[in-house]
């Protein structure tokens, strides 16, 4: 009787977060009719593409043991940097087309460098993650404002709404299919859109770095530096290298989230991610990471973005203020954190 | 004869504390030295040298005859210098066989193109090399967190031997044992003695050190202050050289 009771409160304190999804959905479905529908599934994938990339980003800093907190305003200053690149490319002249490749091809690079910069501070240079990469918030939106001078950027071509308010796949029920373009129908008939292009391009790049830690030695590499990194760096491990570089990928995936903001909006935001900075650490924390290093998989990141995304879009159809789900988002934070607390043996015993 | 690891005045220095001063020790293949002395001694600060842990501030060290400069752990272990640390350095996050792959993970082809780890490949050898120590662990896929002392130490020996190593360092590889499980370690030392490999043992047991070792270095302060063949020293003169109450020619 006892260990049933142990079972179900060890199940329980595995799955609380795939629990919390089916009920959070339950609940708004309830309280707002249609909620349950293609429609608003692809809205919450698609407002939650931030927290997506950033969550996945911040799941590789906390399993070393670090944090990084400039995802937010490095996904500001890309949002800034593209656009302003791509305005002037195409103000020399350039198409749209090669003007918004190359000014989003140049911003993915240069957004390496403040990770480069968090990941230098923090391995060769032993600054605390939490200090280095908020000095790195400060200094990216400083930059951004900057940049700015105190106007929206503008000027950007209408391909890039085309594209990030553009479906993956149109379908004109029981008559066409059509692969990014809008299909021309007559008026009343209905088109359905599947999967937004934004949507396409973040799991694209998702499941490209889920591989890299799951399956390959940067993964196991990045679990071990985590674990033990005195133990690493006994195993061979170049430690100092490896961590400069995980915290490249996570500035690429926040300026990745700014290319994609700059897409779907059509202007550059020097505070376009700072909402989402919570978001993401909280997201890593319901995925049952450890805020001490060693452990979390984007799987389960992917989870606790699920639920924040449905909580931001549940929240608005709703009508319910944006100061609200920060309240919402903190409380969450604190359950998911007192679950982990408070059922380590239950929970940790897995690979 | 030439040994087959020298190191040659060594001094390593942290901040104003001289941790090793001027220490040379030479280790020939199928011998068992023993590295004696009290906390403080010098003896971890020595083999983190040696194993590419720490880098000296003077001093050479020496493979097979050729000076070599071990600049991080990668390049001790690519000599076949293996050591067992005595916090035994496992990343208690990560699976037994992960633990004995770490830093050396077996790969393989997916797909053709993109490398990723060879699980069962990695598996099924941290299986043979356990159970060629007779050690039991029930899976190696779980986690070392949950192993007891005596599991983990027989994961830390594992990855050591594996490699085919030929000089094996052992920090303290008795501690925190069962007396069944340290008897075990030693007849294991023996064995690889007898496959031709230089052992450093460094240890506060002296029994066993005893047992074991053809030579004993003791070290006091940082200082090689003697060096006895086992045979024809007792734990006497050794404890009387480790706590310096005496002076002896080194």
């Amino acid at each position: 009787m006892v260990k049933a009771k142990l079972k179900v409160f060890s199940l329980l304190a595995r799955y609380w977060a795939y629990l919390f999804l089916i009920l959070e959905f339950i609940f708004f479905a309830s309280m707002a009719r249609g909620f349950f529908s293609l429609r608003v599934i692809q809205n919450i994938l698609f407002f939650g593409t931030p927290i997506f990339l950033l969550g996945t980003a911040e799941t590789f800093v906390i399993i070393t043991g670090g944090i990084d907190l400039s995802v937010g305003f490095v996904m500001g200053f890309a949002t800034v940097l593209a656009a302003k690149l791509v305005a002037a490319f195409i103000g020399l002249g350039m198409g749209p087309a090669a003007g918004l490749a190359l000014g989003v091809g140049i911003t993915l690079i240069v957004g390496l460098i403040p990770g480069f910069i968090n990941g230098t501070l923090v391995a060769r240079l032993d600054v605390p993650p939490f200090i280095a990469t908020f000095a790195m918030f400060g200094i990216s939106h400083g930059v951004s404002e900057l940049l700015l001078g105190g106007v929206w950027a503008k000027n950007l071509p209408h391909l890039a709404n085309a594209i990030g308010n553009g479906f993956f796949l149109y379908v004109v029920p029981g008559k066409a299919l059509s692969l990014f373009q809008r299909p021309i129908v007559q008026r009343g008939q209905a088109v359905l859109e599947i999967i937004p292009n934004v949507v396409v391009i973040t799991f694209f790049f998702i499941l490209i770095v889920a591989f890299l830690l799951k399956r390959m030695k940067f993964g196991h590499h990045t679990y071990a530096i985590g674990g033990n990194i005195d133990a690493a760096v006994k195993a061979g491990i170049n430690v100092k290298k490896h961590l400069v570089r995980v915290y490249m990928l996570s500035s690429f995936l926040a300026t990745l989230a700014g290319a994609i903001y700059v897409l779907k909006y059509v202007t550059g935001k020097g505070d376009a991610g700072a909402a989402f900075l919570l978001d993401s650490i909280v997201a890593v924390v319901i995925g049952g990471a450890s805020l001490y290093g060693g452990k979390g998989t984007v799987g389960r990141t992917i989870l606790g973005c699920c639920i924040l995304a449905t909580l931001e879009t549940g929240l608005r159809v709703l009508g319910v203020s944006t100061f609200d789900k920060f309240i919402a988002v903190g409380v969450i934070l604190i359950i998911a954190v007192l679950i982990d607390q408070f059922s380590p043996e239950l929970v940790h015993k897995e690979d | 004869m030439g040994y087959l690891l020298e190191v040659r005045n060594i001094t390593k220095r942290f901040g104003g504390l001289v941790a090793v001063n001027d220490v040379s020790v030479g280790l020939n293949a199928g011998e068992v030295i023993g590295i004696v002395g009290d906390n403080g001694a010098g003896k971890s600060t020595l083999i983190k040298v040696i194993s590419g842990v720490h880098r000296p501030e003077a001093g050479t060290i020496h493979f097979m005859g050729e000076e070599f400069k071990i600049e991080s752990p990668m390049d001790a272990l690519k000599l076949g210098i293996e050591t067992i640390y005595q916090d035994l350095a496992l990343a208690e996050n990560m699976n037994v066989y992960s633990n004995i792959f770490l830093g050396r993970e077996k790969l393989k082809k997916w797909l053709g193109m993109i490398k990723v780890l060879d699980h069962e490949y990695m598996h099924n050898e941290s299986r043979k090399v356990l159970n060629s120590l007779e050690i039991e662990i029930p899976s190696l896929r779980n986690i070392i967190r949950v192993l007891s002392g005596g599991q983990r130490q027989a994961v830390a020996i594992s990855r050591s031997i594996y490699w085919d190593a030929r000089v094996l360092i052992m920090d303290e590889p008795t501690a925190g044992l069962a007396v069944a499980e340290q008897s075990k370690v030693l007849k294991l030392v023996n064995r690889l003695k007898e496959q031709g490999i230089g052992i450093i043992i460094i240890t506060h047991q002296l029994h066993d050190v005893f047992s074991v070792s053809d030579r004993l270095i003791v070290m006091r302060r940082g200082q090689k202050v003697g060096e006895r063949i086992t045979k024809k020293t007792n734990t006497d003169e050794i404890v009387r050289l480790i706590i310096g109450a005496e002076t002896v020619e080194t």
